[in-house]
């Protein structure tokens, strides 16, 4: 459970986060979410990375499909991941989810006693 | 707490984030983490294909109230009350849509493109600023901002730009500003002045050739560069039509006395001065004006296709301007107010380069190395220096000092020269450094209702020439060459002036009223494609890099067209005939031996006999032409004009046939100097068709002997090869520079337009782009399969009672508070 809902925290508040700040307020929320909700250091990881992943999969591919693909496909080209917007949706989710995880990982590492 | 881990992880954690925010390199440029944020990167640049463009917009600068009605190309139909609303939210259109590409240009024209691109743009920036480009622009400002109504429209349409700017996060952003990680600059009327010098720069810089002429006098002789290079080709269809009589001018010009010796036969070159970024040969364009009597309605019909770099963005952005006095519809620049090509309630006009030679280059002799003073007329006279200081992206600002002379900047000096060149010095003196407010011919065509009213607008514009032409609803046709043009004596500027007096200064400027032009001729027509505007019994000396072939077939088609369509004027815009091919073709075949043929000549020599000379995508026989003619190009004169050194010029393929159609040897120029045999005609062309044969069968086997495949047209993104992602690879268009369907590798019709003055006037246009300069916006390149096909968007001039037409998909509203 609360698994879930640290997943679910840090999606709702770097989303927020993301409103105002720069893109890397999601490893600050990963970080302060995962504090005050510890985890074992085993899921610490898997909840910042699947936190963003999910956050970034789904606005980008809400963007995508409202844009029938037009962008996601020139710049998977561009950066030669191939011409699929798909592609771009899962290598926008994975790089977020890396900074957050790792972020979310800390906090684990910092909370440890408490377990 | 685990100490280590957690050290680890946080210092990963920084790692990562670190190295996602800063640029990674040449192939990726930009922050990758800000980049891939669906909250601040490129997917905020993802347009919804159904986003509604309608707005509220309020800002202090306006005077009242002005209405947008976006169609669905997304033209907007700009209604506003009076011009400074009118051109304030020109300039907001152009920058919502443009941004990039306006703040781009004129950076690049003002030689700041290292500030964006880095050290590898510093030569581009050192020409741009040896030119004088700000220095010209800066000469305009002043005129520009002299008439108090002038300097109205620009300060409205420059606060227009920057209110725009100022409404832009960070994520809204056009996607090269994330790319490129740098930030959109404050426009000024300087940049307004600096993208129309840009504009000259394309189309009247590299329309001389002097430097490399100056080095051919160490081969050839004045009179052998005078028949290579002709000033009045044998074939000439000029824009004036023949027989028109000129006046004779007044005075007879002086000749310098010492002109043989120092001037024309002055063996001393220029070997070091080569230009790095000539302008492409390339940039040309076709207008016609075929008159009521013609026409299958009786009303005139005006066409224009300009030819320049095809680019995504398109250089034109399509608009219609309207206040209560004034209502006009066209293709606009973006970085300028007005419309440049269309047409209103009354008149049409359109625009193509008239080619003429506006620069020359003068030897300048220094006192010593500090370059503060050179030799002029007796004496030591001390230069204006100008300090020029070039910022450049993650490298060390340079500094270049200018020394600007009584003819102009001194472009070259030994900062560029190798030990053997005897010039140390050129200064250019180019006609687009002293100009007046040429957009102020623009503000007058958009209000012109007849042929005084456009006389009157166009006779003060300056730079680059352009050849108005012109038809009107009341039936009048005509055509003017405009632009402030210098009087020369014979073979002046030809070559390196010296430098050290005043003799060699320009005599004057021809005056206005005597450029060519021509009014309701009798035959019904007239027409512009680059050539020599007039014939030579014109008084003047008037050299330029001209272009012949296509006047020829328009003159060819035109001529023989009754009751004209506009459907009729639609496929001449996209007509293929290639009219040099039709000169060439019968002396090919008469002088190839086909017994001296390889295997491989001989299959092509049959695509060749066979073809229709039509430059269509599918044609193999243009292909087999284009590359035999590339091929006896080459085997002609490269022999003895390369001696001269790498940067000579190839006699036009136009001068070369005139040439071969007299004299078989091309006076002497067949033979290939570098063997002891004397070679012929027959062995110079048989001998190119085998060298091309070796270049076809290659082509073949990659499956690209159809001519579309064979020049693969691409049109580039803005930023070129680096951004193929971004680009239109591989259309299947025909055409050639010599065609009238002018489409070369990358360049081409960038706007082709056709209007019909009927009462109710019916316009047709389309230009290989979008109206928006977004990858992720629909609006992007939504027109280029319409361009490639040779179709047309109809041109509505919407009424402000038509504001609930269907075609009216989106209103933006711009209110003073």
């Amino acid at each position: 459970m609360r698994f879930l809902i640290s997943i679910i925290s840090i999606a709702i508040f770097s989303f927020l986060a993301g409103l105002y700040l720069p893109w890397w307020s999601i490893a600050i929320i990963a970080f302060l979410i995962s504090l005050l909700l510890p985890q074992h250091p085993a899921k610490g990881f898997l909840v910042g990375f699947l936190g963003i992943f999910i956050l970034w999969i789904l606005l980008s591919a809400l963007i995508n499909s409202s844009n029938a693909g037009i962008l996601a496909g020139r710049i998977g080209a561009m950066l030669s991941v191939g011409n699929s917007p798909a592609i771009m949706i899962l290598v926008t989710g994975f790089v977020g989810g890396l900074v957050a995880g790792f972020a979310a990982l800390s906090a684990s590492f910092l909370r440890k006693h408490d377990n | 707490m685990r100490v280590i881990p957690f050290i680890v992880t946080v210092a990963i954690t920084g790692v990562l984030i670190w190295f996602l925010n800063k640029p990674i390199g040449e192939k990726i440029p930009m922050p990758l983490g800000s980049f891939l944020s669906p909250q601040t990167g490129f997917w905020q640049n993802a347009e919804d294909t159904s986003y509604n463009f309608s707005s509220d917009l309020h800002f202090p600068e306006l005077k009242g109230k002005v209405s947008v009605y976006l169609d669905e190309r997304l033209v907007p139909h700009v209604f506003a009350e009076n011009d400074e609303d009118l051109y304030f939210v020109q300039g907001y259109m152009h920058a919502r849509f443009r941004l990039f590409q306006m703040d781009l240009q004129t950076k690049a024209a003002e030689g700041r493109a290292s500030e964006i691109a880095g050290a590898k743009a510093i030569a581009y920036d050192k020409e741009q600023r040896r030119l004088g480009m700000k220095f010209a622009a800066e000469n305009s400002l002043v005129v520009m901002e002299k008439d108090p109504n002038a300097k109205k429209v620009y300060d409205g349409y420059t606060a227009g730009i920057n209110a725009y700017i100022h409404s832009l996060k960070q994520k809204d952003l056009p996607i090269e500003y994330k790319l490129l990680n740098f930030q959109p600059e404050e426009w000024t009327n300087l940049r307004t002045a600096l993208l129309l010098k840009m504009m000259a720069k394309m189309l009247s810089s590299g329309t001389e050739r002097d430097l490399a002429y100056t080095n051919l006098k160490s081969v050839l002789t004045n009179a052998q560069i005078n028949a290579i290079y002709p000033q009045v080709p044998d074939s000439l269809v000029p824009i004036v039509p023949k027989g028109t009589a000129f006046p004779k001018p007044v005075a007879q010009l002086k000749v310098p006395a010492n002109a043989d010796s120092a001037y024309f036969d002055n063996k001393t070159t220029a070997t070091a001065f080569e230009e790095l970024y000539k302008p492409n040969r390339d940039n040309g364009s076709n207008n016609w004006v075929v008159a009521g009597s013609k026409t299958e309605s009786g009303a005139p019909i005006l066409c224009n296709d300009p030819h320049l770099e095809l680019s995504l963005p398109s250089i034109w952005y399509e608009i219609q301007l309207t206040t209560p006095e004034s209502n006009v519809y066209g293709a606009s620049l973006p970085g300028s107010p007005f419309v440049i090509i269309g047409f209103n309630d009354s008149i049409s006009w359109g625009v193509t380069n008239a080619q003429r030679d506006v620069k020359d280059y003068y030897a300048i002799k220094f006192r010593d190395d500090t370059k503060k003073e050179y030799w002029f007329n007796n004496e030591w006279k001390p230069v204006a220096q100008r300090i020029e200081e070039i910022k450049v992206k993650n490298g060390a600002t340079i500094y270049d000092t200018v020394a600007y002379t009584v003819f102009g900047p001194v472009m070259h000096d030994n900062n560029f020269v190798d030990s053997i060149a005897h010039y140390n010095a050129l200064a250019v003196r180019w006609v687009a450094h002293h100009t007046g407010d040429d957009g102020s011919t623009f503000y007058k065509l958009n209000r012109s209702k007849n042929y005084s009213d456009y006389v009157e607008a166009i006779k003060t514009f300056e730079c680059p020439g352009q050849n108005f032409v012109f038809a009107s609803k009341s039936g009048d046709i005509a055509i003017w060459q405009q632009g402030k043009f210098p009087e020369r004596w014979a073979g002046q500027g030809r070559y390196v002036m010296p430098g050290t007096d005043s003799s060699y200064f320009w005599p004057g400027f021809i005056p206005q009223p005597e450029n060519p032009h021509a009014f309701n001729p009798a035959r019904g027509f007239l027409e512009s494609a680059n050539q020599r505007p007039v014939d030579a019994t014109y008084p003047y000396y008037i050299p330029g890099s001209y272009i012949t072939p296509r006047g020829i077939a328009i003159e060819h088609f035109l001529s023989q067209m009754n009751g004209i369509t506009t459907r009729d004027m639609m496929k001449l815009q996209d007509n293929y005939f290639n009219v040099m091919a039709e000169d060439m073709k019968p002396m090919l075949l008469k002088y190839v031996n086909e017994s001296a043929l390889n295997a491989a000549a001989k299959k092509y020599l049959d695509e060749f006999r066979n073809w229709d000379l039509n430059a269509a995508p599918e044609s193999v026989g243009q292909t087999v032409y284009q590359t035999w003619m590339d091929s006896l190009q080459r085997g002609i004169w490269y022999d003895e004009l390369s001696k001269a050194g790498p940067v000579v010029p190839i006699p036009e393929e136009q001068t070369t046939m005139e040439l071969m159609k007299k004299d078989s040897t091309l006076l002497g120029f067949v033979d290939d100097v570098n063997t002891s045999a004397v070679e012929t005609i027959h062995d110079q062309v048989t001998l190119a068709l085998n060298k091309a044969s070796e270049t076809l069968e290659k082509a073949e086997k990659e499956g690209r002997l159809q001519w579309t495949k064979f020049k693969d047209v691409t049109i580039y993104h803005l930023l070129g090869k680096t951004l193929m992602a971004f680009a239109r690879p591989g259309l299947n268009v025909g055409g050639w520079n010599n065609v009238i369907n002018a489409v070369t590798k990358s360049h081409g019709p960038s706007w082709r337009m056709i209007v019909q003055m009927t009462k109710e006037t019916e316009a047709y246009g389309v230009y290989p782009g979008g109206q928006s300069e977004n990858p992720g916006s629909k609006f992007y390149d939504n027109a280029v399969d319409t361009w490639v096909s040779g179709k047309y968007y109809q041109l509505w001039l919407m009424k402000k009672e038509e504001e609930k037409d269907s075609r009216v998909k989106w209103v933006m509203q711009f209110n003073n508070i």
